[in-house]
C-alpha cells in the first residue's frame, strides 16, 4: 500500500526537476530585466533555433548557389556567379533531357512534373471517396477510420520495404499472378511500371492523412442542410454536387495544396523502394539534390543549393496561390 | 447493475449492426460504401500483414516461388554417422507408396539419400526429380532472436539512438515551442508581431530545400555523426508555435493577472498555469514530433554517418546492399521498427486523427 504514493512522489520529483533548476534562474532573470523584457526570454531559445536552422540556411543556400568547388566551408569556396544556374538551365531543347548539360536534373524535373499532378489528382480523389464513405453513419466506422489512417504512422523506410517485398520478382504479387495463370513481371525493374508503382506506394502511405482532414471538413458541415435537401427529395449525387462539394471547397483547396507541396518533396519512400531507378526513371527533384550534394563524388554543394533554391521557388509559388485561393473562398 | 449494463451493451451492439441511413434496407450507396471500405481494408492491411507473416519465414522459405502463405520450414533429421542434420524428403517407392528419406548430397540428377530409420542400410541412389521436401509449419523466431542477440547487428544500439532522438527532441520541441507561444500570446511588446511573422514564415521553408546549409551548420558545430546533430535542427517547429499560440489565446488573461497579484513569477505562471491548461495542444505537438522524429530519414541520412549512431530507419536500409538483400533480417527488422508506433497508434488513434484533422484547418 505504501509503495505506490512513494513512486508517484519520486516520479513527480523527476518531472519537476527541470523546473526546480530553471525556476530560480528565470526568477533571477526577471529581477534583473523586469517583467517587460520577460517575453524575449521566453522567445529566445526558439528564435535562436529558428534563425540558426531556418533563416540562416536560406541565406547560406543563396550564397552557396553562386559558389563552386567540392569543399564544404564557405572560406574554401570560390565565387562562380550564375554558373550553377547556367549549368542547370542550359538546354538545347527543353523537351529533351539528354540535350541538357545537367541532364539528370531535367530528367528528375520531368519525372516530378508527371509524378506530382498524377499523384495529387489520384490521392485527393481517393481520399475524398474514403472521407465520404467514412462520414456515413455506418457500423464499424471507427475501425475503418483507424485502418485508413494507420499507414501514415509507418515510416517511409518500412513502407518502401513492405512494397519492395511484395513487388519483387519472387514476391506476393507475382505469386498471385502466376497462381491465376497470368504472366509475371519484374515490377520495379521496368521503368514505366516502377514509376506507376511509386505513385501507388506514395498514395498508399499518405492518403490517410488527407482523408482525415477531409473527414473533419465533412463533419463541420451542418446536418440541417442535408435534412433540408432530403425534404426536397434531392438525389444523393445532387446533394453531393450542390451541397457537400461547395461547402467543402476551402478544405479541398487546403488538401490539394498541402498534397502538392508534400508531393514535390517526395524522397524517402522512392529512395528506398527504387533508389531512383531503374536508370533515372523514378528519380525526383529532392533525390537529385541529395545525389548531387551528398551521394556522388565530388560533392557539388553549389549545384545542389541552386537546384534546391529553384525547388523552394516553386513551393513558395504554390503556397502563395493557396493563400490567395483560401482568402478568396473565405470572402466569397 | 451488471445485468443492465450487459443488456444495454447488447442492445447497442444489435443497433450497431442494424443501423442504416434512415432506410429500412441497405441501399446501393451503402453497398458501394462497404465495398470501398473493405477494398481499402484489404489494400491497406494485407501488405503489412504479409510482411509480418513473412518475417517468420526461414531464408529458404522466403526464396520459394510461388510464396507460401504460412511460414514453412524443411524438416531435418539427425542421422547417426552424419555430423549435420539432414533434410527429409518424400520419395516415391517402386510399389507406388511413399517413403521419407534424408538427403546426403545431390550430384546432378542423382540424389544420394539415406533411410533415417535404418542408416545401416547405406546410401541409396534416387532420381532427384522424384523427391519433394517434407515441410512443417514453423515460425522462424530465430530471425528475431538473431536480431536481438546482437551478433548480426547491434539492434539495441539503434533502438537506443532512435529513442534518444525521439524523446529528447520531443521534450525540447514541446518546451521551447510552448515558451515561444506563451510569449507570443500572452504579452504585448514591441517586435512581437515581427517575431511571430518571422517564425511563421518559416512554415514555408521545407527542410528538404535547406539540406546543404543545415549540413554545413551542423558540421560547423562539430555534430556530424552525433545524435544531437539530428535533434537540434528539428526542434524549432513553426507549426508547433502556431498551434500552441492559437490554443493559448483561448486561455483567459485574468488567470495570469490573478497569479501576478499573488506575486507568482512569470516562469511560474507559464509552468504552473499555462502549460497544464494547454495539455490538449501539447499532446498534439508531442504526437507530431514523436511521429516525425521516429520516422525521419533524410536528415539522419545526411548527418549520422557512422554505424554506432544509426537510427533504426538507417540501420534498416543497411540490410540492402547493392548486390544482395538479407530479406530474413530485413523483414523482421521492418516489423520491429513499425511495432512501437503501431502500439502507440492503437492507444492514441482518436487523439492522433483529431489532432491531424484540427491542424489541417488553417
Amino acid at each position: 500500500m505504501g509503495g505506490k504514493p512513494q513512486w508517484a512522489e519520486i516520479g513527480h520529483r523527476i518531472l519537476t526537476l527541470p523546473a526546480v533548476i530553471v525556476e530560480p534562474l528565470m526568477v533571477g532573470l526577471q529581477r534583473l530585466l523586469g517583467i517587460k523584457r520577460m517575453p524575449w526570454v521566453f522567445l529566445l531559445p526558439n528564435l535562436v533555433a529558428v534563425i540558426m536552422f531556418c533563416l540562416l540556411p536560406v541565406f547560406i543556400n543563396v550564397l552557396y548557389s553562386f559558389t563552386g568547388s567540392d569543399r564544404l566551408y564557405p572560406a574554401d569556396r570560390n565565387f562562380v556567379g550564375g554558373m550553377n544556374y547556367d549549368v542547370l538551365l542550359s538546354c538545347q531543347n527543353y523537351l529533351d533531357p539528354s540535350s541538357c548539360t545537367a541532364d539528370l536534373f531535367w530528367r528528375a524535373l520531368r519525372n516530378s512534373l508527371i509524378f506530382v499532378p498524377t499523384q495529387v489528382v489520384l490521392m485527393v480523389t481517393v481520399a475524398m471517396i474514403a472521407a465520404i464513405c467514412l462520414n456515413r453513419q455506418l457500423p464499424g466506422r471507427g475501425f475503418f477510420r483507424g485502418v485508413f489512417f494507420f499507414p501514415v504512422m509507418l515510416s517511409p523506410v518500412v513502407v518502401a520495404y513492405t512494397w519492395q517485398w511484395i513487388l519483387q520478382r519472387n514476391g506476393a504479387l507475382n505469386g498471385i499472378l502466376s497462381g491465376l495463370g497470368l504472366p509475371t513481371f519484374d515490377w520495379l525493374a521496368v521503368p514505366d511500371s516502377a514509376f506507376a508503382w511509386s505513385i501507388f506506394v506514395t498514395i498508399w502511405a499518405h492518403m490517410g492523412f488527407y482523408t482525415i482532414i477531409l473527414l473533419a471538413g465533412l463533419q463541420s458541415i451542418p446536418k440541417d442542410v442535408y435534412e433540408a435537401a432530403r425534404m426536397d427529395h434531392a438525389s444523393n449525387w445532387r446533394t453531393f454536387y450542390a451541397i457537400t462539394l461547395p461547402l467543402l471547397k476551402p478544405m479541398v483547396i487546403v488538401v490539394v495544396v498541402l498534397c502538392i507541396i508534400r508531393s514535390v518533396q517526395t524522397f524517402d519512400e522512392l529512395y528506398v523502394l527504387t533508389g531512383g531507378g531503374p536508370g533515372s526513371a523514378t528519380m525526383l527533384i529532392v533525390q537529385y539534390i541529395y545525389e548531387v550534394g551528398f551521394a556522388v563524388q565530388p560533392r557539388n554543394f553549389g549545384l545542389a543549393a541552386a537546384a534546391s533554391l529553384l525547388l523552394g521557388l516553386v513551393l513558395i509559388i504554390f503556397t502563395a496561390v493557396q493563400m490567395s485561393l483560401s482568402r478568396k473562398s473565405q470572402n466569397g | 447493475m451488471a445485468d443492465i449494463a450487459e443488456k444495454q451493451a447488447g442492445a447497442g451492439l444489435s443497433r450497431l449492426f442494424t443501423l442504416r441511413r434512415g432506410h429500412n434496407r441497405f441501399d446501393i450507396a451503402d453497398w458501394l460504401t462497404y465495398g470501398f471500405l473493405v477494398l481499402g481494408l484489404l489494400v491497406l492491411f494485407l501488405p503489412v500483414l504479409w510482411v509480418v507473416l513473412s518475417s517468420f519465414k526461414t531464408n529458404a522459405n522466403l526464396q520459394e516461388f510461388p510464396p507460401t502463405v504460412l511460414p514453412y520450414a524443411m524438416e531435418t533429421v539427425d542421422v547417426a554417422g552424419y555430423d549435420r542434420p539432414l533434410t527429409l524428403f518424400n520419395v516415391k517407392t517402386e510399389d507406388g507408396g511413399e517413403k521419407q528419406l534424408a538427403l546426403i548430397r545431390r550430384v546432378g540428377r542423382i540424389a544420394q539419400m539415406v533411410d533415417p530409420a535404418d542408416p545401416e542400410a547405406g546410401k541409396l541412389q534416387v532420381n532427384a526429380a522424384e523427391i519433394t521436401p517434407v515441410k512443417k509449419l514453423h515460425f522462424a523466431v530465430e530471425n528475431y532472436s538473431r536480431l536481438l542477440s546482437g551478433k548480426e547487428n547491434t539492434i539495441l544500439r539503434y533502438v537506443y539512438n532512435s529513442l534518444f532522438i525521439t524523446i529528447v527532441a520531443t521534450i525540447i520541441t514541446v518546451v521551447m515551442n510552448s515558451m515561444a507561444a506563451f510569449a507570443l500570446s500572452k504579452y504585448r511588446f514591441r517586435g512581437s508581431n515581427l517575431a511571430l511573422f518571422g517564425i511563421l514564415s518559416m512554415l514555408m521553408i521545407p527542410a528538404t530545400v535547406i539540406m546543404v546549409p543545415i549540413y554545413l551548420i551542423v558540421s560547423k558545430l562539430g555534430l556530424v555523426g552525433n545524435l544531437w546533430g539530428v535533434i537540434l535542427p528539428t526542434v524549432a517547429t513553426p507549426t508547433g508555435v502556431f498551434l500552441l499560440r492559437q490554443y493559448m489565446l483561448t486561455i483567459p488573461d485574468e488567470l495570469i493577472e490573478a497569479a501576478r497579484m499573488d506575486h507568482a513569477s512569470e516562469w511560474r505562471i507559464f509552468w504552473r498555469i499555462i502549460l497544464p491548461l494547454s495539455t490538449p495542444a501539447l499532446a498534439v505537438v508531442a504526437i507530431f514530433s514523436i511521429l516525425s522524429r521516429w520516422n525521419d530519414f533524410l536528415l539522419p541520412l545526411l548527418i549520422l554517418n557512422k554505424r554506432e549512431v544509426y537510427t533504426l530507419q538507417l540501420a534498416l536500409t543497411s540490410f540492402q546492399t547493392q548486390y544482395e538483400i538479407h530479406y530474413d533480417l530485413l523483414l523482421s527488422m521492418t516489423t520491429l521498427t513499425a511495432l512501437p508506433l503501431a502500439i502507440v497508434f492503437i492507444f492514441l488513434q482518436r487523439y492522433i486523427t483529431t489532432g491531424i484533422a484540427s491542424t489541417g484547418i488553417k
